[in-house]
């Protein structure tokens, strides 16, 4: 049911992991079915250096978090809040319909990361 | 290694089976209801897998129906006897542990005006025949408890329940589809009066099911139209994969005791090795009242369907009560109403073992399944416990 893209990065998920030292983390769970996804931002002039996660889900929140590791780096701030879910589902070769709210979770994640980076900028 | 571990999903056909159905796919294709040679050679196996049938549930033939699968005799089963018996009554009993089948035609006849009481079970998936008690009403005419569950393997006190439905007057119905051929199930001995099976769940084909219905209980056919079994069921039979089932009852009734010892060896050291090697994980159902082949758990900080897929990459073919598996997206009731929280039933895999089965395939799970859950546990924001989610994630049965 899941396309290549999907189980590749299921089975060799990309930046796994907790990032002590991160910028900015985003926590989303997922209303409709209890999962959760963390995820963790460095931030260098304004642009997402290094980006890891950590999912507690199916098959595709776990390769949409992957991917949306792998697409945010480089980025500036505002062209990664342009990553909707729709972009990471095309850019995994599409998720079943029944699994695209598990890309919701990424694509809100993300958000809260760039959010909890600006105020912590804010802050300082 | 390829590992086929979802017997309660579906059985392979056992070639016996093939065999004896063959003939019924090709030169013996008559119409059971015809008077010339070739009908009278249908009917006559028709009835003969009837006798087959009947006698791996010690019935009598003539309370055999035959149904095209363990649902639609479920239907029959409730409908049936709901409108049969409407005017004495409208309370109907189910349980919380039902399959779909029995649970939405029980939420088909409230909105027909009857009333249903859905019945919870303990942590282990066991009714108490108390409950079952407490239940019951003026009104009450029909009672429906599964006999044991695929999801948890719980055998419930189905002999116990008959009998106060009895006493009572009440009509009692159990969905036998995962026992029946699993383990020994007598009519007679358990004093049911309708019990549900299906004949994939033993090594015959898809598409073949029955209803046993004690002899003098009225029932409301589900199809109208010819006189086919006894009026019952109407539409012509399904000789062929009629034919199946009855051949797969008799190896069923030959075999099980070794069917049952072999797949219990395998289950318990799947379970033994499991619970050795894998930390925070549940045994899901009652330890001992349970089907022989059958191994559930809840491993928790991780999620089913990722588990059944990494799995799947090894070979190993097993199922979950995940909200991530359901297209629902919706936990398992079942485990939800056992009382087991939304977060920990989000961990639930079930494996379920067959003839087809090896001790080489346990040993080559306990090598593999401990790895997918550490991998999976590498990535999960909760791999050293459930901070911050304990209280959303949580879930209250409805009682
Ligand atoms: S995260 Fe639950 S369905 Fe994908």
């Amino acid at each position: 049911m899941y396309s290549k893209e999907v189980m590749d990065h299921f089975m060799n998920p990309r930046n796994v992991g907790e990032m002590p030292d991160a910028d900015g983390v985003g926590v989303e769970g997922n209303p409709v079915c209890g999962d959760v996804m963390k995820l963790f931002i460095k931030v260098k002039d304004d642009r997402i250096v290094d980006a890891k996660f950590m999912t507690f889900g199916c098959g595709a929140a776990i390769a949409v978090s992957s991917m949306i590791t792998e697409m945010v780096k480089g980025k500036t701030l505002d062209e990664a809040l342009q990553i909707s879910k729709e972009k990471v589902a095309e850019a995994l070769g599409g998720l079943p319909p029944q699994k695209m709210h598990c890309s919701n979770l990424g694509a809100d994640a993300l958000r809260k990361a760039i959010e909890d980076y600006k105020n912590r900028q804010k802050k300082n | 290694m390829e590992c086929y571990f979802d017997h309660v999903a579906t059985n392979p056909l056992r070639p016996e089976v093939l065999e004896a159905m063959m003939p019924y796919l090709k030169e013996e294709f008559g119409n059971p209801l015809s008077v010339y040679p070739l009908g009278v050679r249908a009917r006559e196996a028709v009835e003969k897998a009837r006798e087959q049938v009947a006698s791996l549930v010690n019935a009598r033939p003539s309370e055999i129906v035959f149904t095209s699968s363990g649902a639609e005799a479920n239907n029959f089963a409730l409908r049936g006897i709901a409108m049969a018996r409407q005017y004495e009554g409208k309370h109907i009993i189910v349980t919380r542990m039902e399959h779909h089948s029995v649970l939405n035609p029980a939420r088909f006849l409230e909105k027909l005006g009857f009333a249903v009481t859905y019945v919870n079970p303990d942590r282990q998936g066991l009714i108490s025949p108390d409950d079952i008690k407490k239940a019951i009403t003026d009104e009450t005419i029909l009672i429906s408890v599964i006999y044991a569950s695929p999801e948890v393997g719980t055998i419930e006190p189905i002999k116990e329940i008959a009998q106060i439905a009895r006493e009572r007057g009440i009509t009692f119905h159990t969905d036998a589809v995962a026992a029946v051929g699993n383990i020994p199930v007598d009519v007679e001995d358990l004093g049911v009066d309708l019990l549900s099976m299906a004949a994939h769940q033993f090594y015959g084909p898809k598409g073949a099911g029955a209803l046993y219905i004690r002899q003098g209980t009225r029932i409301i056919p589900l199809i109208f139209g010819g006189i086919q079994e006894g009026g019952r069921r109407a539409g012509t039979e399904n000789v062929p994969a009629i034919v199946g089932m009855g051949r797969a009852a008799e190896l069923a009734k030959e075999e099980l005791p070794q069917r049952v010892e072999h797949v219990r060896g395998l289950r318990d050291k799947l379970v033994e090795g499991v619970m050795n090697k894998i930390e925070a994980i549940h045994y899901t159902g009652h330890p001992d009242r349970r089907l022989p082949g059958h191994a559930s758990f809840c491993v928790e900080y991780i999620e089913g369907e990722a588990m059944l897929l990494m799995l799947a990459s090894k070979g190993i073919y097993a199922a979950s009560g995940s909200a991530c598996t359901s297209k629902a997206l919706k936990a398992s009731p079942v485990l939800l109403s056992m009382g087991i929280p939304a977060h920990i039933a989000h961990g639930s895999i079930v494996f379920s073992f067959g003839m087809d089965n090896t001790m080489e395939q346990i040993e080559y799970t306990l090598e593999e399944f401990p790895q997918v859950v550490r991998r999976l546990r590498e990535l999960s924001p909760f791999a050293k416990g459930w901070e911050g989610v304990e209280e959303e994630g949580r879930c209250t049965p409805k009682k």
